[in-house]
């Protein structure tokens, strides 16, 4: 890239399954709030004041049509640049960086926002199928990840207690994340009991409904430099789409995020990531599919995702931790998780993630995921320098 | 200053009120083959893709990852936006971010909106906030005669003087082969004669409901140059979006005009050197839902004095061979596919500056043009093409 996009401010709400209190502007404000007062930057187009907003939300969970017209007055860009991302949040950062790296905007605030308690998650989700051959079959993510997990456990033989780890694992990590929404001690057997969703995804395995939202702000990199003592630069990012009929892909492959991370990684001169990066945050709506993600970013061989968590690697203190934070498992809006991911990786390098702080952490990947199986996964880069 | 960015392909669908022999990526991916033909590209070629539509008008959540294959973005980076009426114009904004921020050199941006498999109105009378705006919820048409009353009323305009800029539509539409309605309108009795949606707007005075999509090949400086003797530049562009409750809002009982035209269109002239727009600028391509917001939306973008857009449609200086034509494609009153609209637009201008335009090509030389949006609470996306930069 010919010049570095820093991220200068993060701030999240508490996760929370269910903010009656709040509309999604409210809730998206308590977020916003703080990264305006923590960089005491307001909107102006003068050059140095925030131009543009990239706000993140779906128009069917909102309920609404035109989402970010739900948020417009907390979010502040009246008479500003502002657009809508309709994907997962690690998308909008990456809007937001290019709006920098395009030189038309300096300073660009981004802010997804989510309330999944007043949604009807099957329902929605069940409109992104195929309406004339897939909808009628009632397929939602939920049954769709199902038979992914199927899929990639009978081809690779990965096992349920393998992929209960990983619930373990990220609800154990997110006793030490105050903005955590299901810290849990948990064991492997708590998982294989708790009730069945959609074989083989029990309770445990699926992240729980959750509202919430996350901002941050992107400057430029002489910016960013002036508005902060510890800018994160973005040093690689790219998603990638993969096709839509599940019946034209062999769910236990991630193409799609293959091809992301090796853009991402090429970007950033990541050659060897196991050995390079410090920390992985990954959106695992399900427990297999931490595994598998760990898998398409090579970050094991193909099939080894089992080993992986069995070798204790991505523990705390593993040689890389992944999801310190506790992860989606611990309860993220979808769409606002992919940000959350980027939003710890920026706690993470700037040391200031408490109790939950890898040590010396100066490389961190942020992943986010979008739609049915990972049909389009993102994924980024940030470090320290 | 980053990368400059061209459009080197244009293309789009007919339009019609409904297309019963294609579902919704079909249609789209018409618009996608067109384009890249006309780019001289293949669909390996498009490094990414940019969509927009209003997801909730045909009610398929993540449109564009049920489109991935008949657009060409298998195994490419993407991403879709969607920010109400100006979805169109907000994803052509995008694109050119990420492809003068040096990401991509090749870049796909696409609108779309199939509305026969939807209700429209209902999913725009779902834009209000569920507390305290269902009950006066009106959707576009009553929002629209609001204006028109409010424009009627300041300016002195006529019914005549609505009437006139639908046989102006109509005319362009006439010349255009992807037109939606091209109705072969003779004379403004015909047009009073059509029944009120809602007073003081007639069927003709509104736009329709269009199935279709629009596509635009985005290009990098060098391959721009490479690829094409006539690339279009994207010289500037700007969104002005502003709080759903300010001036002439959804909700908004008081009818006050939106001013959202003017920040974008002052900003934007000022930053280009444009002190005289129907001189700068050769031609534009406008977002008028209807009739009477095209005589309106002349004054907001200063292509005239205050209360003076009528006389320039009284004087023809707006028609396709006037001093400075509007939407010699027929507009959005003869084709509105909504998240296509704002597309349409800018490749309208397009090929206005290359000189492809075909029948409705204007008679001015148009070296400079300019494409907007109206959509949301009346939010603004204003696109400047030029010949040369």
């Amino acid at each position: 890239m010919a010049q570095r996009v820093g991220i200068v401010a993060v701030a999240q709400t508490k996760y929370h399954p269910n903010r009656a209190d709040a509309n999604e502007g409210e809730l998206a404000y308590e977020a916003i709030r703080q990264v305006l007062q923590e960089t005491g930057l307001g909107f102006s187009d003068d050059g140095d004041g925030i131009s543009s907003a990239v706000t993140c939300s779906q128009d069917f969970w909102d309920g609404r049509t035109i989402s970010n017209l739900n948020v417009m007055s907390y979010v502040g860009a009246h008479l500003s640049h502002e657009d809508k991302v309709a994907e997962d949040g690690v998308n909008a950062v990456y809007t937001a960086m290019a709006q920098v790296l395009s030189g038309k905007h300096d300073i660009v605030l981004t802010v997804a926002h989510m309330k999944e308690s007043q949604g009807d998650k099957s329902i929605i989700e069940n409109a992104a199928f195929d309406p004339i051959f897939l909808r009628v079959l009632g397929l939602d993510f939920l049954t769709a990840a199902a038979l992914q997990a199927q899929r990639y456990m009978h081809r690779y033989g990965i096992t349920a207690e393998q992929c209960a780890k990983v619930a373990v694992k990220n609800r154990g990590n997110a006793k030490r994340n105050p903005y955590a929404q299901e810290p849990m001690d948990i064991t492997v057997e708590d998982v294989l009991k708790s009730k069945m969703l959609a074989s083989p995804i029990r309770q445990l395995d699926a992240k729980p409904v959750s509202d919430g939202a996350c901002a941050m702000i992107l400057a430029s990199e002489e910016k960013a430099k002036k508005l902060t003592a510890k800018p994160v630069w973005i040093l690689g990012v790219s998603n990638c789409y993969e096709t839509h009929y599940l019946g034209d892909r062999d769910l236990a492959d991630c193409n799609a995020l293959v091809k992301a991370a090796r853009k991402a990684y090429g970007m950033a001169g990541v050659s060897d990531p196991l050995k390079e990066l410090d920390l992985a945050e990954v959106s695992e709506e399900y427990s297999y599919q931490e595994l598998l993600w760990m898998e398409g970013l090579g970050l094991c061989g193909r099939g080894e995702g089992g080993k992986l968590i069995d070798s204790g690697v991505t523990q705390m203190g593993g040689q890389l931790p992944v999801n310190p934070s506790g992860g989606m498992l611990a309860g993220n809006p979808n769409g606002v998780a992919g940000m959350a991911r980027v939003a710890e990786c920026v706690l993470q390098l700037r040391n200031e993630a408490g109790d939950r702080q890898v040590p010396g952490a100066r490389l961190a990947l942020a992943h986010g995921v979008t739609g049915i199986c990972g049909q389009l996964q993102a994924v980024m880069i940030l470090g320290t320098s | 200053m980053a990368n400059r960015v061209a459009i080197v392909g244009v293309g789009q669908t007919y339009h019609r009120s409904t297309r019963r022999d294609v579902n919704q990526q079909e249609m789209v991916g018409e618009a996608v083959r067109a384009a890249l033909a006309d780019a001289q590209l293949s669909a390996k070629d498009i490094e990414a893709v940019f969509t927009s539509n209003m997801e909730t008008f045909e009610g398929i959540y993540l449109p564009d990852h049920l489109m991935v294959d008949e657009v060409a973005a298998f195994g490419k980076p993407g991403l879709k936006v969607c920010t109400g009426g100006t979805s169109g114009a907000s994803v052509v904004a995008e694109g050119f971010h990420f492809v003068a921020a040096g990401l991509f050199d090749l870049a796909l941006v696409i609108g779309f909106e199939k509305q026969d498999t939807g209700d429209t109105t209902a999913a725009i009378t779902a834009s209000v906030t569920p507390v305290w705006g269902k009950g006066v919820a009106t959707g576009a048409i009553g929002e629209f005669a609001k204006q028109a009353l409010t424009y009627m009323q300041r300016s002195g305009a006529k019914e005549e003087h609505a009437c006139m800029v639908r046989l102006k539509a109509d005319r362009g539409a006439c010349r255009n082969p992807y037109a939606h309605l091209r109705l072969g309108l003779k004379s403004v009795e015909e047009i009073m004669k059509s029944g009120y949606l809602v007073w003081p707007l007639r069927l003709l005075d509104f736009c329709p409901q269009s199935c279709g999509a629009c596509a635009l090949v985005f290009a990098s400086e060098e391959k721009a140059r490479k690829m094409t003797n006539k690339p279009v530049w994207i010289a500037d562009l700007i969104t002005v979006h502003q709080e759903p409750f300010r001036a002439g809002s959804f909700g908004d009982p008081t009818g006050l005009e939106t001013y959202t035209q003017e920040v974008a269109a002052e900003k934007l002239y000022k930053r280009n050197g444009i002190t005289n727009p129907r001189r700068d600028i050769c031609m534009a391509e406008i977002y008028e839902p209807s009739n009477w917001e095209e005589m309106s939306l002349y004054e907001h973008f200063h292509f005239c004095e205050k209360n003076e857009g009528w006389k320039l449609v009284e004087k023809g200086i707006t028609e396709i061979e006037g001093e400075f034509p509007v939407n010699p494609s027929g507009g959005v009153i003869a084709t509105n596919p909504i998240g296509a609209t704002p597309t349409i637009r800018v490749a309208e201008a397009a090929l206005q500056i290359r000189g492809d335009a075909g029948e409705h090509q204007v008679t001015r030389d148009v070296h400079t043009a300019v494409a907007t949006a109206l959509g949301g609470p009346n939010w603004t996306v204003m696109t400047l093409l030029k010949r040369s930069l």
